[in-house]
């Protein structure tokens, strides 16, 4: 398959403060690849240093092979294959969902095309296809701000379904849902993996077991250990800091 | 967009009325009212381009005073050239100026009047360049804007010499070779900045119409959503705040031949935020609201302080804390709230009605 997204001895620190201390990680291609990890540990730092918002002091980001992905803008990521979501849904709320995928699937973002090419009809196909597959289907014309949490969640995921990427970057997208709506969460990003990958950030150890191919689990800026979802549950290092102390609110 | 939608949507349809209503006014109305009318009319054009960085972006800017303030000097210095007549403005030599200086010559030109776009179109660039790239947003952005504000009115009243100071620009007779103070130039002048509010609105709906206006809308619901979906927000938002300064310079030269003066006064802090106050009132986000909110104010103030000059900035604060506290949305937003309760019921049985017949 491939690597998609290399990452080498990757440091950052905030005023003295080492939020990652030397994070060395492969993301194969295909992968739903799941970081957790106690608060604080450095997860959602990593995922904001891969997409642009940091830049790390030290190491490298490479994609899809020969990509060096640090000194990307963040409005360009895109348009190599790397998508975001955020860990509070959001989404555009006065726009309809259908305006939401509207603004996402167009390839030319400049301000000529905004006025001057309408959505082309393979476009409108490929939003449907993908609102059917969210299951938003039918709220086509609803406002955004009207949806429930789970389906901004779904709504936002279906965004980025919509920019044909290669990585896709989610943090939290379970958090806040029950049981049902995590199933189908879960179910989605499965289907997704077929033709992307997928990094996820997440605290629902439950879900992660269920999901996940391959799990790095993050400790203080490090990585502790790094593998199925067995192993690094029988880790006792990983028991420790993370599964045993916290395992209370995570399980 | 053709020309069929536009007069679908209930917006289009009443700005449509009003642009009708303000051309029969004249039949009605004094040629002094439709002077006044004519000033609240280029208050609506710049209104619309305060709605459109506001109400759509979500920019608020608290500076609007100067562009239309830049707009309006330009018109003024050429009409005061044109009233010199080749020689010295009266207020230069006032100050004691020899010559005219350099920043004056290109006036007496008419193609000087493109200044009244240009002008206020760099300011904006540079400024929405500086801040939009560096991400200066929210709160921060409206108090830079403020302090823009602030500068213009300092440096215009200081530089008396060249500005006409606190006093403004006044005194012109002509434009184009006619004379201001006849009925007949008064018409034409009213004629004419309707025209450019149709042309405005015109040109605001065509682009909030588009995807750009959805785009618009996104950079004001998550800008972060818009810049990990692709979009570099600066460059619309640049766009934007360009555009509304070009159409706050064009009201403020529309302003200028029916009022008679322009002054710094026109240009500070507090005209700058009634102006949104305006949009507040009319419905953000809309445009419609804006040209509404603009002459019912203005409407309103001259009315009211024509009887009672002291009691209007109470009631225009008064008016507004209502409005934020009772209609975030604005008149605009009260009356679509009404009418869906009213439509609404007809819109639900026409859909069950289309659902059983699927079935």
């Amino acid at each position: 398959m491939g690597t998609i997204l290399e990452i080498n001895n990757l440091i950052i620190s905030f005023d003295g403060f080492r939020a990652l201390n030397g994070v060395t990680t492969k993301v194969e291609k295909g992968e739903i690849r799941f970081f957790i990890g106690p608060n604080g540990a450095g997860k959602t730092t990593l995922l904001d240093a891969i997409c642009g918002r940091i830049r790390p002091q030290q190491g490298s980001i490479i994609f899809d092979g020969d990509k060096n992905i640090m000194h990307y803008p963040e409005h360009k990521l895109v348009n190599i294959g790397i998508g975001r979501k955020f860990q509070v849904p959001s989404v555009f709320t006065s726009l309809s969902v259908y305006e939401n995928m509207e603004v996402s699937v167009v390839n030319d973002r400049s301000i000529m095309a905004s006025l001057f090419q309408p959505i082309t009809k393979a476009q409108k196909e490929k939003i449907d296809d993908i609102l059917d597959l969210v299951d938003l289907k039918d709220y086509c014309d609803k406002k955004a701000a009207d949806l429930s949490h789970g389906q901004k969640q779904w709504l936002e995921i279906a965004m980025l379904l919509v920019q044909d990427l290669q990585l896709i970057l989610l943090d939290e997208p379970v958090a806040g849902m029950g049981r049902k709506e995590t199933i189908k969460t879960g179910e989605l990003l499965k289907s997704i993996a077929h033709h992307c990958t997928v990094i996820v950030v997440e605290h629902d150890m439950e879900f992660v077991r269920d999901y996940a191919s391959k799990v790095t689990v993050m400790h203080e800026g490090r990585i502790l250990d790094e593998g199925s979802v067995s192993q690094v549950q029988n880790n006792p290092k990983v028991i420790d800091v993370y599964l045993g102390r916290g395992g209370g609110n995570c399980a | 967009m053709t020309t069929k939608n536009f007069f679908k949507t209930p917006s289009s349809q009443t700005f449509l009325i009003i642009v009708l209503l303000l051309l029969i006014a004249p039949l009605f109305l004094s040629v002094f009212r439709i002077n006044l009318l004519g000033k609240f009319i280029a208050y609506a054009i710049l209104a619309i381009g305060i709605d459109l960085i506001w109400g759509y972006t979500g920019i608020l800017s608290l500076g609007h005073g100067v562009f239309f303030g830049l707009g309006a000097y330009a018109m003024g210095m050429y009409l005061k050239m044109e009233a010199a007549h080749g020689k010295l403005p009266d207020f230069m030599s006032w100050s004691g100026l020899e010559n005219l200086p350099t920043v004056w010559a290109p006036f007496s030109n008419p193609l000087s009047l493109a200044l009244i776009v240009l002008v206020p179109a760099l300011l904006a660039f540079i400024i929405g360049y500086l801040t939009f790239r560096n991400r200066i947003r929210g709160v921060y952005f409206s108090i830079l804007s403020q302090a823009l504000s602030l500068i213009f009115v300092v440096f215009f009243i200081g530089q008396q010499a060249y500005t006409g100071g606190t006093n403004g620009l006044t005194g012109f007779r002509t434009m184009f070779g006619m004379p201001l103070a006849t009925d007949n130039t008064k018409y034409i002048l009213y004629y004419a900045a309707i025209f450019l509010l149709v042309l405005v609105y015109l040109y605001c709906h065509f682009l909030v119409k588009h995807r750009l206006g959805k785009i618009l809308v996104a950079i004001r619901d998550g800008e972060n959503r818009v810049r990990f979906s692709g979009y570099d927000p600066a460059v619309y938002k640049i766009f934007v705040y360009v555009s509304s300064a070009v159409i706050a310079g064009i009201a403020g030269a529309i302003f200028v031949p029916q009022v008679g003066i322009i002054s710094p006064a026109e240009m500070g802090i507090i005209p700058s935020i009634e102006m949104v106050i305006w949009v507040a009132i009319g419905g953000r986000g809309t445009l419609i609201g804006a040209v509404i909110g603009a002459i019912l104010v203005n409407g309103l103030k001259s009315g009211i302080s024509e009887s009672f000059p002291e009691v209007w900035s109470y009631f225009l604060g008064l008016t507004f804390v209502i409005v934020v506290i009772f209609m975030p949305e604005g008149l605009v937003g009260l009356v679509k709230k009404y009418a869906s309760k009213i439509t609404c019921p007809i819109k639900k049985r026409k859909a069950t009605e289309k659902a059983s017949s699927v079935n």
